[in-house]
């Protein structure tokens, strides 16, 4: 009885994932999002050996343009290889946002499926909890956050995490109430299955698809507020960030534009990367949307 | 509308719901001074030397030797008293001090949300008649651009080429420093350096309003209402007008409302390329000054803002779109 339950709901795995590609593939803005993350996943996992110099390691050649000798993109005021910055800047970068996005969707999922799944009373502290959250000024909240509990890559992690939350736990709330009163869902109640096994074996699956859609621009948004800190100094003091190269080249605007022209392309091409991938998915799932 | 009382009533009680929410934000703020490495009272002081009576006040106030209810309760009781610290760094209460810069900020987010209403509607305009031309196109390109690219990282960009390259423009602050101008003067002197930090803090709200405009009024054009409209003949540019502007009225009320608290993080980081002297500009020297009473001050007025600005957008909303009402 159980497996014929799940047969119902989900769709013969090969086939659906066959068509899947053959609808993402269409879009030529999607797979060149897809191209994007990939090279950047690739100038990420590699940076020791892409990057011809430590990107800390400071020297006297300071404020050199692109096409300098050994700095093909220059150096910034400390003779630091902006290259190798923009480099390991894409770890730093990769590392946060997908780490973040995936603590958010966690989080929203759980939240969102026990709000939505047992609704009354959950549902309704759990959502004026979600309504604070989304009110709350994240980027001031996050500021605040690591500026009294200190920096750090974990801390970033945590706090970006954190806060993004709501959006996806809306969405699976939302899901859930759809999904509730469906057939399948009545049949695993009548078969006594307890309630979390319901939510995480039963619904959850299907309706995964819209959260990951979500999950993608989540690390685009997550970049960006990563960045953000970075630029406002409270990045890991440790690490080369995209926003803390850009902090300093605050500094030295009139003298150095590289300092500010290439990080600043690696934000915007790895944020306009993941909302491609986003929208591709999006488009994939719901092939109607796009008429 | 259905006469006026059903709106009163939605009203009252969108104003009944953001009461909880307020103190959620005066409550999470505490848990932020309790919950933090250290003693809340230096939390509440910042790194800035402060004299020993107010240490000593602070302490009889808000000390650990008290139980955490006592210490809520009375951080609670201080804030609805408008008391919001004290900043040792400007020797100003904080409450002074935000509200000073927040009027500079709203100059900025003003213009440049007028902007992106303007432009951003016209934009989506334009490309809903003509589906799939050329412009069409380039304003679905433009607004991915647009959704993606930091704000700051564009308010160096115009930077780098209106004020260091071509001279045009001021790069930094809120007027001139070498000459005091008065009267209209000095109006054209704040417009001419409000237009760089405007322009990067509009671009990305130009895209979001562009995309949703361009869409609704896809959708409105296709309504039986309008091709009635049409079929009776009506001029094309008057369908458009008087059918799709005020479907068109609800994005731009909604994209600028609802993304208040990240227009206003915009404004933040923008504020911090041009030497904009407004509350992002506070927060950015309070962090390097270690001055966390302004930081809290600012999450709790900025919070309240979004809060009040959020009730206000659902009633324009239930104006402009009476089907969201119940």
């Amino acid at each position: 009885m159980a497996t014929h339950v799940v047969a119902v709901a989900t769709p013969p795995r090969g086939s659906a994932a066959g068509d899947f590609w053959r609808r993402y593939r269409r879009s030529r803005l999607a797979l060149a999002g897809l191209g994007i993350v990939v090279g950047l996943g690739i100038v990420a996992l590699f940076a020791p050996w892409l990057a011809p110099y430590e990107p800390t390691g400071t020297s006297l050649d300071g404020l050199r343009p692109p096409g300098t000798a050994g700095h093909a993109l220059g150096t910034d005021d400390l003779g630091r290889d902006i290259l190798s910055g923009v480099i390991w800047g894409a770890r730093v970068s990769l590392i946060v946002g997908i780490t973040a996005a995936a603590t958010a969707v966690f989080i929203g999922i759980v939240i969102g499926a026990v709000a939505g799944y047992y609704g009354r009373w959950a549902d309704a502290v759990l959502m004026r909890i979600t309504e604070l959250f989304q009110t709350i000024p994240r980027f001031v909240l996050a500021l605040l956050v690591v500026a009294l509990f200190g920096r750090g890559l974990t801390k970033l992690v945590l706090v970006i995490g954190v806060l993004a939350w709501p959006q996806a736990a809306r969405l699976v709330r939302g899901q859930f109430l759809a999904h509730k009163s469906s057939a399948y869902v009545d049949a695993a109640r009548a078969l006594g299955l307890p309630g979390w096994r319901i939510i995480f074996s039963e619904v959850l699956p299907n309706v995964l698809a819209p959260v990951v859609v979500l999950g993608s621009l989540d690390v685009a948004q997550a970049i960006l507020l990563e960045a953000s800190l970075g630029f406002f100094g409270l990045g890991d003091p440790n690490l080369v960030s995209w926003g803390g190269m850009l902090n300093n080249a605050q500094a030295y605007l009139r003298e150095a534009w590289w300092m500010s022209v290439f990080p600043g392309l690696g934000i915007a091409l790895a944020v306009v990367g993941f909302n491609l991938v986003g929208d591709g998915l999006n488009d994939a799932i719901n092939p109607r949307l796009n008429e | 509308m259905g006469g006026g009382t059903p709106l009163w009533r939605y009203i009252a009680g969108r104003f009944v719901q953001a009461i909880p929410l307020l103190l959620g934000i005066i409550v999470l703020n505490f848990l932020l001074i309790s919950l933090a490495p250290g003693d809340p009272v230096t939390v509440l002081l910042g790194e800035y030397p402060a004299p020993p009576e107010y240490v000593a006040q602070l302490r009889e106030q808000f000390g650990l030797d008290r139980p955490l209810p006592v210490r809520l309760g009375r951080y609670v009781a201080s804030v609805l008293r408008g008391d919001l610290g004290f900043s040792f760094a400007y020797r100003l209460p904080v409450v002074r001090l935000v509200i000073e810069r927040l009027g500079n900020t709203l100059i900025l987010m003003g213009t440049a949300m007028t902007a992106a209403a303007i432009a951003g509607v016209l934009l989506g305009v334009s490309a809903a008649r003509r589906p799939r031309s050329r412009l069409d196109a380039t304003a679905t390109g433009a607004s991915l651009i647009g959704y993606s690219i930091p704000e700051f990282w564009l308010g160096q960009l115009l930077v780098l080429l209106f004020a260091v390259t071509l001279a045009w423009l001021p790069a930094q602050g809120i007027r001139s420093t070498r000459e005091t101008y008065t009267g209209l003067a000095a109006a054209a002197d704040l417009a001419r350096h409000l237009i760089l930090p405007a322009a990067a803090l509009s671009f990305r709200y130009v895209a979001l309003i562009a995309r949703i405009t361009r869409a609704s009024m896809l959708e409105v054009m296709h309504q039986d209402y309008v091709l009635a409209a049409r079929a009776r003949g009506a001029d094309e540019g008057r369908v458009l007008w008087r059918h799709g502007m005020r479907n068109a009225a609800i994005p731009v009320v909604t994209v600028i409302g609802y993304n208040f608290a990240f227009i206003l993080a915009g404004s933040a980081l923008v504020e911090t390329v041009f030497g904009w002297p407004g509350v992002g500009r506070l927060i950015f020297d309070a962090i390097l000054q270690r001055d966390t009473p302004v930081l809290l001050g600012v999450l709790l007025l900025v919070s309240a803002t979004v809060v009040v600005v959020n009730l206000m957008t659902d009633v324009a909303y239930a104006y402009l779109d009476p089907r969201v009402r119940y």
